[in-house]
């Protein structure tokens, strides 16, 4: 049964479209790579998946992620890192589904949060204030949120950019223990040789869907160039477009 | 000589103990308020709420005179049409919603000095922006006590949400409705603790139980439990010195417990061990690892 399914779905900002006419299903645990150059609609259609950004046409279907949720990585996180809070209280946040906002945090969440901090291996950093970690610290607290959220469908946009060798190397590891646990992981990637290693399946975006399946026969040369050509600007003068909606 | 100069003052007079009963009272309520609005980025908006509740109180004293109900619920009804209106106007338009409330703030300042002054005296007039800390009666009292301890069970309540929607907003999004509300909830728990310090320090004062203790406390201590103890401690202490400098050189009393305050604040800007001027001309040797 397919987890995620895109109907003809157009999303994007004040009429123009960023991700068009997408059509197709990411199935139940499957560790898909989205790959397009800058300005391609990743992030756009990753906010789709989440919810925050309403479709300008066609529609996503979510199946079977409602008990968990969607745990969400986003490109650049609104966090205000001046604020004082530190790691153990950032990553428990991620139990905000089970525990809300009266549920007491108990022995068993305790062990969970710490077994979180130590997949990520953060162990001795519990009390440091968030202001006080380097960019890899930061990002590796994320994802011991993301750990803690225990969500069926995680998204992570670009969660490797700026972070160096050995912390990706790390943080890569866990990405492929969630497709061992049968988890759905999307995440989108500019490394090439990264995606073609560890991720078997691919999308590759140029605004418009310019293929998708195993990442072997989507990240050729020739699907590559075709990408690279997408123009980013929007035409201001555009027409409405022609497609039909359904 | 310490009872005489320390004690006494509070022992001998009844208006004394009223005095810091109430201002205590406002400095457990509106201090951790305050904190909020520090780390929300959002110290100026206490500010701008507390001028917006004056025309709100004008109008109730206009309508039933120095009544306490009158005034108190006017002001509440003001404060809130205020941050509504803040907030529909950055909705619809252009304006960000600081730009709406300073806007809205000067208005209702204007509005509420020229409402005074119709039916009242230059006195009542004073007394509405600097308020009567010694001429608290049981009223007031009672309003007070119960506003703070009010504020103080309904933060607690909407601490989780709030502290997330503080530090990292677009996660509770991801996860839960509940930011908006706690921003609302909060807004509310502003106006309300104004209207409580409006009784005894004046809308032009009451911002400064609220906001000097608050930005005080960053210079005392790292997270927000903490902020919140030194700037409830730092109110505290500013109440009982304020009142005995006033009675003792016979200065008005608000103005002395604010002064105080700002004291307090002055000297942890420079001794302050998280940030205070002292370690920047003094610089600690830094560790080994």
């Amino acid at each position: 049964m397919p987890e995620l399914r895109f109907k003809n779905l157009t999303l994007g900002y004040e009429r123009h479209p960023a991700v068009h006419h997408l059509e197709g299903a990411v199935k139940n645990g499957a560790l898909v790579a989205v790959v397009g150059p800058n300005g391609a609609g990743k992030s756009t259609l990753f906010k789709g998946i989440v919810g925050t950004l309403k479709p300008l046409a066609g529609s996503i279907e979510r199946h079977g992620i409602d008990g968990g949720g969607i745990a969400y990585l986003p490109q650049v996180p609104e966090i205000d890192r001046s604020f004082p809070i530190g790691v153990y209280d950032m990553v428990a946040m991620g139990l905000w589904r089970s525990r809300g906002v009266f549920g007491g945090i108990a022995g068993k969440d305790n062990h969970a949060i710490k077994a979180a901090i130590a997949a990520v291996g953060l162990t001795g950093f519990e009390h440091r204030a968030i202001g006080t970690l380097s960019g890899g610290q930061m990002q590796r607290m994320l994802f011991a949120r993301l750990v803690a959220q225990d969500a069926r469908l995680i998204v992570l946009d670009e969660p490797f950019a700026a972070i160096d060798a050995r912390t990706s190397t790390e943080l890569l590891a866990l990405v492929q223990r969630w497709h061992a646990e049968r988890r759905t992981v999307l995440a989108a990637l500019h490394d090439v040789d990264l995606v073609r290693a560890v991720f078997p399946e691919a999308l590759l975006l140029a605004r418009e869907p310019v293929a998708w399946g195993p990442t072997h026969e989507v990240l050729t040369v020739e699907n590559l160039n075709k990408a690279r050509r997408m123009c980013e600007a929007f035409d201001e003068s555009a027409e409405a477009c022609a497609v039909a909606a359904e | 000589m310490l009872y005489e100069n320390l004690i006494a003052p509070f022992a001998d007079f009844e208006f004394m103990r009223r005095a810091l009963l109430g201002t205590f009272a406002i400095a457990f309520g509106a201090p951790p308020i305050g904190v909020f609005l520090m780390l929300r980025r959002m110290s100026l908006m206490g500010d701008a709420m507390a001028h917006a509740i004056l025309p709100g109180a004008a109008i109730g004293f206009l309508l039933a005179g120095l009544s306490l109900p009158a005034m108190a619920g006017a002001g509440l009804i003001a404060g809130f049409l205020i941050a509504i209106g803040a907030g529909l106007i950055a909705r619809a338009t252009p304006l960000k919603e600081d730009a709406s409330l300073a806007a809205l703030f000067v208005i209702s300042l204007a509005l509420g000095v020229t409402i005074v002054s119709l039916k009242g005296s230059n006195i009542d007039l004073m007394h509405f922006l600097f308020g009567s800390v010694l001429a608290i009666d049981n009223a007031a009292l009672g309003l007070i006590l119960a506003i703070t301890s009010v504020s103080l069970l309904v933060l607690a309540l909407i601490w989780r949400p709030l502290v997330l929607d503080s530090v990292d907003p677009g996660f509770l999004r991801s996860v839960s409705r509940a930011g908006g509300a706690a921003h609302v909830v909060f807004l509310a728990l502003v106006v309300v603790n104004l209207v409580g310090g409006f009784q005894v320090l004046g809308t032009l004062l009451a911002v400064g139980m609220m906001m000097l203790p608050a930005i005080t406390s960053r210079f005392w201590a790292r997270d927000v439990t903490g902020m919140i103890v030194v700037a409830v401690a730092s109110a505290l202490i500013s109440s009982y010195a304020g009142l005995l400098l006033s009675y003792a050189a016979d200065l008005p009393s608000g103005p002395a417990i604010i002064l105080v305050a700002g004291l307090i604040y002055l000297l942890s800007v420079a001794l302050g061990p998280f940030g205070g001027l002292l370690w920047l001309v003094w610089p600690r040797r830094h560790l080994e690892a």
